[in-house]
């Protein structure tokens, strides 16, 4: 990119800014097609012959293939589209942001009832920054 | 004269929806939530809005990564529900107001925001679940809506400060239109909540707080938030709440708070919902 962007020192977050709108777009567009049930289908039956048709790349493909969730993000894959593929799979939200996050299904419920995930100690990848919380 | 009577700011998780849906809402998991959803519908039902305007995100479900309005609105008389991966929510579908989206649309392009214009649109959870929320689960919807579309799905979403001006910009619109209509705006979206990564799951009850109470007090201070300082504090999705500028633009300045509800979770994301009316005679 051609600047440093402030967003860059959150941790754990993937921005889908103008850097992975261009190298996502293709895997993006995969998931996009799985809203049509029959494209749906066709995916469960044959999910590498149905990934053929998008010009993905093979780290692309390999990570939902894999369902490597924190992968295809680092490919360009946005939340909003490749939580389709988990839709397939059955899975939910809250199933695909607990493996995103390394804990299992059951510490995440339990995170998520007892408040969330605290944004003391997240808000910078340098533990040393300044917090700066919200007034 | 139509006049724009009262706002609404909901988050729009699609849990709620399928909850409502699969009529798991009384379980001990959502019934705190929905409880307090009561109040709002209760509301709702003596306000009897002649329409609504719905300012939400679509999520890959009606626009995709081809094509990405930061700004549109949709004129057609009806608008079917989408299939967002798992269905389409089995929800009535939505039925539009042309006459007066038209007119929106042809105002606000000559105040200079410049709207794309859907004559064709499905809508998503990011539309119905306001609507559940707040008018539950009737055979068909209770008022018109024009469906109001902002990206937050590609960075960068439009500026808290473009989206109230946005808002007072449709609260001149309403002003201008002949009929006589009552019109409740809703915004949607947020609170608090991360989706994606390895901090998937924050959630800022400070931040959210501060947030309500601040749509009252001074919501022209609120629409400074930068958007590294939602996805920061509030998390990546946490930026959706731009959209409640929308609808606050469009109130008095003076408002009155009639009711909030804030709870965590659903899902992952803190719910917030605040009715805020406008004070002078409506």
């Amino acid at each position: 990119m051609s600047k440093q962007r402030d967003y860059e020192n959150i941790p754990g977050t993937y921005v889908y800014d103008a850097e992975r709108g261009r190298i996502g777009y293709a895997l993006n567009m995969f998931c996009m097609s799985l809203n049509k049930a029959e494209n749906r289908d066709s995916f469960r039956d044959n999910e590498a012959a149905y990934l053929d048709r998008f010009p993905v790349t093979t780290e692309q493909r390999r990570t939902v293939l894999a369902r490597d969730w924190l992968g295809m993000l680092r490919v360009g894959g946005n939340i909003y589209y490749t939580i389709k593929i988990a839709f397939c799979d059955g899975l939910t939200f809250q199933d695909v942001a607990g493996k995103m996050s390394g804990m299992s299904k059951e510490a995440y419920a339990q995170m998520m009832l007892a408040g969330g995930r605290s944004p003391d100690g997240n808000r910078y990848l340098d533990p040393t920054a300044t917090e700066t919380p919200h007034g | 004269m139509a006049r724009i009577v009262a706002g609404i700011a909901t988050s729009h998780v699609p849990a709620i929806g399928v909850a409502m849906d699969k009529g798991t809402s009384s379980n001990p998991y959502w019934q705190p939530l929905f409880e307090g959803y009561k109040p709002a519908q209760k509301w709702l039902a003596e306000l009897a809005p002649d329409v609504a305007i719905i300012v939400y995100n679509d999520h890959a479900s009606a626009f995709s990564l081809a094509l990405i309005p930061t700004f549109l609105i949709g004129v057609a008389a009806k608008f079917p529900i989408a299939d967002e991966g798992f269905g389409p929510r089995p929800v009535p579908a939505v039925i539009g107001h042309p006459e007066l989206a038209w007119h929106l649309a042809e105002s606000l392009i000559l105040d200079e925001f410049d709207m794309t214009i859907a004559n064709e649109m499905p809508v998503d959870h990011g539309l119905t679940v306001p609507l559940t929320v707040t008018c539950g689960a009737p055979a068909a919807w209770p008022f018109p809506v024009i469906p109001l579309c902002v990206n937050v799905v590609q960075y960068p979403p439009p500026t808290g400060a473009r989206c109230y001006k946005l808002g007072q910009a449709i609260r001149r619109a309403i002003d201008a239109f002949d009929e006589d209509l009552r019109v409740v705006i809703y915004g949607t979206g947020g609170m608090s909540h991360q989706l994606q990564g390895e901090r998937a799951g924050l959630i800022n009850r400070q931040f959210d707080t501060a947030f309500l109470d601040g749509l009252t007090k001074d919501p022209v201070a609120l629409t400074k938030i930068t958007h590294t300082e939602y996805m920061r504090e509030a998390g990546s999705e946490g930026v959706e709440m731009v959209m409640w500028h929308v609808m606050r633009g469009a109130l008095d300045d003076q408002v009155t708070e009639v009711y909030r509800h804030y709870h965590v979770p659903a899902s992952n994301t803190a719910a917030g919902l605040i009715l805020l009316e406008n004070r002078s005679p409506a």
